[in-house]
């Protein structure tokens, strides 16, 4: 039985924001990242979903793919609200419960904090939903390769994502062979208190370490044996680069978005 | 007869060749090959079988340089494996592939893993592009590039294993135990294309094992013994003697077994036969 | 007292687009001391067969039934099925050999007195020696040790029904026979399933035969009948052909007709190929 899992989430598909450049679309989240810590009010946030919503509906992938990443961030929206809403017995509040208190210039911070938790999220999965892994880490490898002036291995931080990449599938299928294997074997993972439960997960995380580093190894080798002797010098089947059509965008895009940010 | 270290001038008879080669793990650890040599030329399909144990990874890894002898040399088409400086080129010149394929398999999508060598070897990008193409149509994965590796089968990452180091454009290629993971057409699919990669592709090809399935359709057989060299020849000699079989902790497959129960009773059935049909042609012509 | 697979079904991802069959209808029932061999291309769901007998996995359609109680959840009796899947070796996690053994019956509630016992003699059964082997870390075993260690692992839990998935796959000639003896001590006491693509090393020794083929029974029943049906199978491709049974069927269906059923024995089927030649209305050459 295979597991129909993607590397990441990304989503094949033939439109603008796809045949964008990576390192053009890496760029243009920077300045989306930016321009959503630079805005003050509801109204940039409002700009920018805005934007959120309209890069979803070019780009041709499913909402609910775009929607699908909350999930991970909704108990930190929540908390965010609740945080900055609730107050100890202050003197004006919109609904007291107890000494605590909703105060209404707190709720208005926290609904704002989460609203570009939300935002940052979605415009960030339109990254990775809309570039392929191997795209992606070539990107990377673009927009850090000033670092390698000041000796930073860029080359082979790349490379080491791309496999990382590469394993994610193989190491939840072997993890989940192994978690079957030892439930066979009569172990149970969801018995008992927390502490208990971490302790059952031992028979599962020793092997799979064990077998990413015996597989590391094993992998070093087969790579120096088709001549593999770090980045430099290695050229690419795809060599991406960016077009005058990626720069434009690019430039144009960021410049209106930190625009935004500065006056709204 | 004694091969020059370097060839300076004129063409090196191309050939890999182990002269006396002996090889410890560790300083004190018993020797994992003692006093091995033999040869390997293109257009060869040599076998190498033993027990596990018996030396047969560790010689796989002295062909391409990823071990250095402990004593004796190891010559790549002239080249010394334990001079660093031509490990390079050993490496161009000889491929592997190892026993299991998700070891050796880096790349995202097909087409990227088959050109990560040529990408080392820092070709350019239209030069890498037609490599594939042939690396891939040769081991039959022509029409998968944008497929995610872990969808494929056992027997197609072999395959793709096996495309990887073609993509090298290498004389020699080296499988060490290449059908262990693999279900049975998976087996015979790969076997097929180490004969048809020495045979009609002109390659030196050495194939590690400890199955006898590849032991008849190859020109050479050198069986391995706790290190020591036991036999190197024709795969009759040794598929035919039952002592030399044991000795080298091999068994007979059962229609190996057959036929050598047929020359028992006096019918003229060949030693290495592989299969069914080589047996009942043999004896209705 | 049996292990009862009733018209059982298996469907992944049930209603969305990536729904699948994996076993649609098939039933089996397996006694102590019974040995079932199953056999079906890649992909046949035969895994998915074991599984679901473990209580692993649960079934969409029939139902699995151990000595009368459920094979999964609140009325399941736990340990009374044992699954040892393939590779089981790369499963090993604590410091001695001992210990990983005794971590079955531990988990059966078994004090850790007992459960040293259970491991010793289970080591004992798959023919490693207790006292040498129970403190030696796992991954210091060699292949044929480390897989029977494992297969400990599971006997030690004292199972009445054995499942195994694969348990040859990858070990040499010698690591195969000591495989095949530890599953033959298993079966004084226990039902056996075996899924194996090595058929001819088990099939002399089974009770009976299950092939699956997209899921679905393609034949069940003893090992004389599946010769009979030996034909369809391999042409439809659900197991490779056996070369000895198959050279019997070779010989006739080139018109020489050796006398006898077809057999996996080779003296048997060289005694019928050496008669049919000698015979002169065989056409022998």
């Amino acid at each position: 039985m295979k597991r129909i899992t993607g590397i990441g989430q990304y989503v094949p598909a033939d439109s603008p924001v796809h045949r964008l450049d990576a390192a053009a679309k890496i760029g243009v989240v920077a300045a989306f990242t930016v321009s959503l810590f630079l805005v003050r009010g509801f109204a940039g946030l409002a700009l920018l979903a805005a934007v959120v919503v309209a890069m979803t509906a070019v780009s041709r992938v499913p909402a609910r793919a775009v929607v699908r990443g909350l999930r991970a961030v909704a108990v930190i929206m929540v908390f965010t609200i609740v945080a900055n809403a609730l107050r100890w017995q202050p003197p004006e509040a919109l609904v007291r419960l107890g000494p605590l208190a909703v105060d209404g210039v707190g709720l208005r911070a926290g609904v704002f904090f989460a609203v570009r938790i939300m935002l940052l999220v979605t415009g960030t999965s339109l990254l990775t939903l809309t570039t392929s892994p191997v795209q992606l880490a070539g990107g990377i490898e673009r927009v850090l390769a000033p670092l390698k002036l000041v000796r930073i291995p860029v080359g082979d931080l790349a490379m080491t994502l791309t496999i990382a990449l590469r394993f994610i599938p193989t190491t939840a299928e072997e993890a989940e062979r192994i978690m079957t294997a030892q439930q066979a074997r009569g172990a149970s993972f969801d018995a008992g208190g927390p502490i208990a439960r971490a302790r059952a997960y031992a028979p599962v995380l020793v092997p799979l370490f064990f077998q990413l580093f015996r597989r590391a190894d094993a992998l070093a080798t087969a790579m120096e044996a088709r001549c593999y002797r770090g980045s430099e010098g290695r050229t690419r089947l795809v060599e991406a680069r960016m077009r005058p059509v990626d720069w434009a965008t690019m430039l144009v895009a960021g410049t209106l978005l930190i625009a935004a940010g500065v006056l709204l | 007869m004694r091969r020059p270290s370097r060839c300076m001038k004129g063409p090196c008879t191309p050939v890999i060749s182990f002269e006396s080669v002996g090889f410890r793990y560790r300083g004190d650890a018993p020797l994992a090959l003692d006093d091995v040599s033999l040869s390997l030329e293109p257009g060869e399909l040599v076998a190498v079988v033993g027990a596990n144990g018996s030396g047969k990874s560790t010689l796989a890894r002295l062909c391409d340089g990823l071990l250095a002898p402990t004593s004796g040399r190891v010559l790549v088409d002239g080249l010394d494996t334990s001079d660093p400086a031509s490990l390079w080129q050993v490496r161009s010149t000889v491929g592997m592939v190892f026993q299991d394929p998700d070891d050796q398999i880096v790349g995202t999508v097909v087409e990227e893993d088959c050109a990560f060598g040529p990408e080392n070897l820092g070709l350019p990008g239209p030069e890498i592009r037609e490599r594939v193409d042939a690396a891939l149509a040769a081991v039959g994965l022509d029409g998968l590039e944008r497929r995610e590796p872990h969808l494929l089968s056992e027997g197609q990452k072999q395959r793709l294993a096996v495309a990887g180091a073609l993509a090298m454009r290498p004389r020699y290629l080296v499988f060490d135990e290449p059908t262990a993971m693999l279900d049975p057409a998976g087996r015979r699919s790969v076997l097929e294309i180490t004969e048809r990669l020495a045979h009609d592709d002109g390659h030196g090809v050495l194939v590690v094992s400890h199955d006898t399935a590849g032991v008849s359709r190859a020109d050479r057989v050198i069986g391995l013994v706790a290190g020591r060299m036991v036999f190197d020849g024709a795969p009759d000699g040794l598929l035919g003697d039952p002592a030399l079989l044991e000795r080298v902790g091999l068994s007979l497959p059962p229609v190996a077994r057959l036929a050598a129960a047929l020359r028992g009773r006096g019918l003229d059935v060949p030693v290495a036969a592989a299969d069914a049909e080589s047996v009942v042609s043999a004896l209705w012509r | 007292m049996a292990l009862t697979l009733s018209e059982i079904g298996c469907e992944y991802a049930a209603g969305t687009s990536l729904a699948s069959v994996a076993l649609g209808g098939v039933s089996l029932v397996v006694e102590p001391g019974e040995l079932v061999v199953v056999l079906g291309s890649t992909g046949a769901g035969k895994t998915t067969l074991l599984r679901a007998a473990a209580g692993l996995l649960a079934v969409s359609h029939g139902s699995v039934d151990v000595d009368g109680r459920p094979a999964s959840g609140a009325g399941a009796r736990r340990g009374a099925v044992g699954l040892v899947f393939q590779r089981p070796e790369e499963q090993f996690f604590s410091l001695s050999v001992e210990e990983d053994c005794a971590f079955g019956p531990r988990n059966l509630g078994r004090s850790s007195d007992d459960a040293r016992d259970d491991a010793r003699g289970a080591l004992a059964v798959v023919g490693l020696d207790p006292v040498v082997f129970g403190p030696r870390e796992p991954w210091s075993l060699s292949g044929g040790e480390a897989r029977r260690a494992a297969l400990a692992g599971v006997l030690a839990m004292h199972p009445r029904y054995l499942l195994l998935d694969e348990p040859t796959a990858g070990l040499d000639a010698a690591g195969r026979d000591a495989v095949c003896a530890a599953v033959e001590a298993a079966r004084a006491d226990s039902g056996v399933i075996v899924v194996t693509h090595d058929a001819e090393v088990f099939l002399g020794s089974a009770d009976r035969v299950l092939v699956l083929r997209e899921g679905h029974t393609a034949f069940l029943g003893d090992v004389p009948s599946l010769l009979i049906a030996l034909p369809g199978l391999v042409a439809a491709g659900d197991m490779e052909p056996p070369e000895v049974p198959r050279a019997l069927m070779l010989a006739r269906t080139r018109g020489f007709a050796p006398e006898g059923e077809l057999t996996f024995d080779v003296e048997a089927a060289a005694d019928m190929l050496a008669a049919a030649w000698h015979d002169p209305r065989g056409g022998a050459k």
